[in-house]
């Protein structure tokens, strides 16, 4: 092969930059994240795994329903417990601490929604 | 030049224009058609429009009402103050008639009229120049009448602002949420029941929708209830007491020329 | 093709460095502009566009600029613009990659700026311009890279890329159209509520972007072995002078409009802009200074330009080029778009002043146009000189 004694260092040296991250957590397997969920109340608008999922896609809905079409502002759970269709007002409400809850998962996956930079997080857990 | 070759590029120039131009020139035109048959000078009632009447004069009689009108809304809504006029951001301000009113007649006017204290806002146009200029339909209009905001989707290209010909629209210059240099945060008093907004969006008055939504009226007009300075309500509902105001009152608009259909009513 | 880029003389790569530490300078106050927000501009509440979108604007018109090369040697079968109409075609791409980074650089949110095509909105003539914008550069460097790469291998342009040619003609009128419908479609802002917004800076397009083309044309003249040609040279005078008459005509039609009807909102920017705006006890005036020597440079240079051709002097050509350039640029990348916020619909009047961080952001823009086009020149102009070795 043509130029074999620098192809071959220079593949292993790019393998080896591209799999960095392997190495270098290799062996400590990382815990998986775990968001405290409010202690007052056992049921969330949606089931929790599609909340897990998909809450973002719901916030997305929640927001254009209201702002653009003059969409209600409250729904009711599945056992019939009205609940306000606001990040600010609603959700917070229940999950209180942005920082155990919120935060817990987001870090995690390296996510870095944008919510904060408008919205206010409840003051007691500020 | 060889004909077939001229014919070729008519053809391609005009297919290219009419691509380009027929979409939205149909819709202006079908829109501004709609207005016409109206009648000239005002839109077809049609479903809800919320409106608002602002009695000028009772705010001359009431020193202070404006200010705290404006205090009520910038502190509902966390707007921010930044203390200078090239950052600024206003929902609610006090105008002078002049500036209100460049179109209607500055000659030989009452004293009076150079200290009244004019409540402007954004008008809520019927046919509102920001919305067709938005890039994204970050502001759009609502079926109730009211000119919304999405921050979430602005690109802050302040397309709007160049539109807008009352100057209701303020833009994020910086962090609404940050600190003075003296450690002062720019929003006084945070409101956690509404959001703020983020550095780089455009944002302007809602009307409260946020308010109307829960059965609450606007925040200035809940202000100057007392004084009844401000009348709102659905100005497509004869029955409705803003329209009892406007069929008693003479009252005028801001630029109407210019065909935007404003929701707001002054009587001066 | 692209390797011709990597050959050249010092000079070639002293150029290229001196243009990559004024981009690198320039990309460190974006930094700063990104992390602190626009404020850092000199744009206000009142002033909502800048320089940004100044520039951006005759941007437009110069890469609209290069139709007058295109259309002649295309259309008209003119053989002596042979020489010269990659070089407009490639100037038109430089331009656009600056029209675009102008855009970005104005925007509050440049993260989001894709919600143009996420959310399309057929009302807004931003949106149409996005469309157009990206549509001329496709067209452009489609164009022009597979003509030339087809001189590089000594054949003639295939017949397919014949349509894409005929469509870029059209398509130029209507960038500039569509830049201008931003303007003229606003109401409430008097200044720019005008039919001939348009035509106008079409005008000024046919004038400015020819005038630069050929002030690099004298320039590559002096430092390769490049000749546009002296049929070439003698037409476009024509061109960018009955272009630049037309500019001139148009402006007079605006100040005929504006004084002999005395409608106060049409006179306004026009006494801001050339007299100076009295408001309250102050005169605002810090374009009049800019907006006369525009006047007297484009006038001057189109006098100029014509007894250039008739003393058949390349030093005169390349000053009353400058001239015009330069005078259509203050007219268009000054005046057209602050003048149009003076006085606000409010009648306010707040003068801007761009800060430091927002000049440095555009003379980096502005470098990073001159680098696409040396790469790009530097590739064509190699080509063509083998080829006729």
């Amino acid at each position: 092969m043509y130029g074999k004694g620098r192809i071959i260092p220079a593949l292993i040296i790019f393998l080896g930059l591209m799999t960095s991250p392997i190495w270098y957590k290799s062996g400590e397997a990382s815990k998986m994240p775990k968001p405290e969920k409010p202690k007052d109340y056992t049921e969330c608008v949606a089931p929790t795994q599609e909340m897990r999922t998909s809450h973002m896609v719901l916030l997305n809905e929640w927001r254009d329903d209201i702002l653009r079409e003059g969409g209600a502002r409250t729904g009711k759970t599945p056992n019939g417990t009205e609940y306000i269709r606001s990040l600010q007002n609603g959700c917070m409400q229940c999950h209180s601490d942005k920082k155990k809850f919120c935060d817990a998962c987001h870090n995690y996956t390296s996510v870095k929604p944008y919510c904060w930079d408008c919205h206010l997080q409840p003051k007691e857990a500020m | 030049m060889d004909s077939k070759r001229r014919d070729f590029l008519k053809i391609a120039g005009l297919t290219a224009i009419a691509g380009i131009a027929a979409p939205s020139a149909f819709n202006t035109l079908l829109k501004g058609e709609a207005i016409a048959a109206g009648g000239h000078g005002a839109a077809a009632p049609t479903g809800k429009r919320y409106g608002m009447v602002i009695d000028v004069k009772k705010f001359t009689e009431n020193p202070g009402l404006a200010e705290q009108c404006i205090s009520a809304c910038h502190t509902i809504h966390n707007v921010p103050d930044f203390g200078n006029r090239k950052d600024e951001i206003k929902w609610l301000w006090i105008e002078s008639y002049e500036h209100a009113f460049t179109t209607a007649s500055q000659y030989k006017r009452p004293d009076a009229l150079k200290d009244m204290p004019i409540l402007t806002l954004c008008n809520h146009c019927d046919n509102p120049p920001c919305v067709r200029a938005c890039p994204t339909k970050a502001t759009f209009k609502k079926k109730d009448g009211i000119v919304g905001m999405d921050y979430h989707r602005c690109i802050g290209c302040r397309f709007c602002m160049a539109a807008c010909p009352y100057g209701a629209r303020s833009f994020n210059w910086r962090d609404p949420r940050g600190k003075d240099a003296n450690g002062q945060p720019f929003i006084k008093s945070e409101n956690p029941k509404y959001p703020a907004r983020m550095r780089g969006v455009v944002e302007k008055c809602n009307f409260c929708t946020e308010r109307l939504a829960i059965g609450q009226i606007p925040a200035c007009v809940e202000v100057a209830a007392q004084t009844k300075a401000i009348v709102f309500g659905d100005i497509n509902d004869p029955e409705s007491e803003i329209s009892q105001v406007l069929k008693t009152s003479f009252t005028i608009q801001r630029n109407p020329a210019i065909g935007t259909y404003p929701s707001l009513f002054y009587i001066i | 093709m692209i390797e011709k880029a990597f050959k050249g003389s010092t000079g070639y790569w002293v150029w290229m460095l001196f243009l990559l530490s004024i981009m690198g300078m320039g990309g460190l106050f974006y930094v700063q502009q990104f992390n602190y927000g626009l404020g850092i501009t000199g744009m206000s509440r009142d002033v909502t566009w800048g320089i940004y979108i100044s520039q951006f604007t005759f941007l437009v018109g110069v890469a609209a600029g290069g139709l007058m090369l295109v259309l002649p040697y295309y259309i008209h079968d003119y053989k002596a613009f042979g020489r010269i109409v990659i070089l407009g075609e490639f100037m038109a791409i430089a331009a656009i990659a600056m029209c675009l980074m102008f855009i970005i650089a104005d925007l509050g949110q440049p993260m989001r700026a894709l919600n143009v095509m996420l959310y399309p909105t057929p009302n807004s003539m931003l949106f149409w311009d996005m469309i157009v914008l990206n549509g001329y550069l496709f067209l452009n460097i489609l164009c022009g890279w597979v003509v030339l790469q087809s001189e590089y291998k000594g054949i003639k342009y295939p017949k397919w890329i014949k349509p894409f040619i005929y469509l870029s003609i059209p398509w130029a009128i209507s960038i500039h159209t569509v830049t201008a419908f931003l303007y003229c479609g606003l109401p409430g802002r008097h200044f720019w509520l005008t039919a001939i917004l348009a035509p106008r800076f079409l005008a000024s397009a046919f004038a400015a972007g020819p005038a630069l083309l050929m002030v690099i044309a004298m320039i590559l003249k002096k430092t390769t072995k490049f000749d546009v040609g002296r049929e070439a040279q003698d037409k476009l005078v024509t061109i960018i002078g009955y272009a630049a008459m037309l500019n001139f005509f148009f402006l007079g039609c605006e100040f005929f409009v504006a004084y002999y009807s005395q409608i106060p909102g049409h006179m306004h920017t026009l006494d801001y802009l050339f007299w100076g705006l009295g408001h309250g006890d102050q005169v605002y005036n810090n374009l009049v200074p800019f907006m006369r020597a525009s006047v007297i440079m484009g006038l001057a240079g189109i006098a100029l330009i014509f007894v250039s051709r008739a003393k058949q002097s390349d030093g005169l050509l390349v000053v009353s080029c400058l001239l015009i350039f330069i005078s259509f640029w203050i007219d268009k990348g000054l005046g057209l778009v602050l003048g149009g916020f003076v006085p606000s619909p409010l009648e306010y009047v707040t003068e801007y002043v761009p800060s430091v961080q927002e000049l440095g952001i555009t003379a980096a823009i502005w470098a990073t146009g001159f680098f696409i086009l040396s790469i790009l020149y530097k590739v064509a102009i190699s080509v063509k000189l083998e080829k006729e070795a």
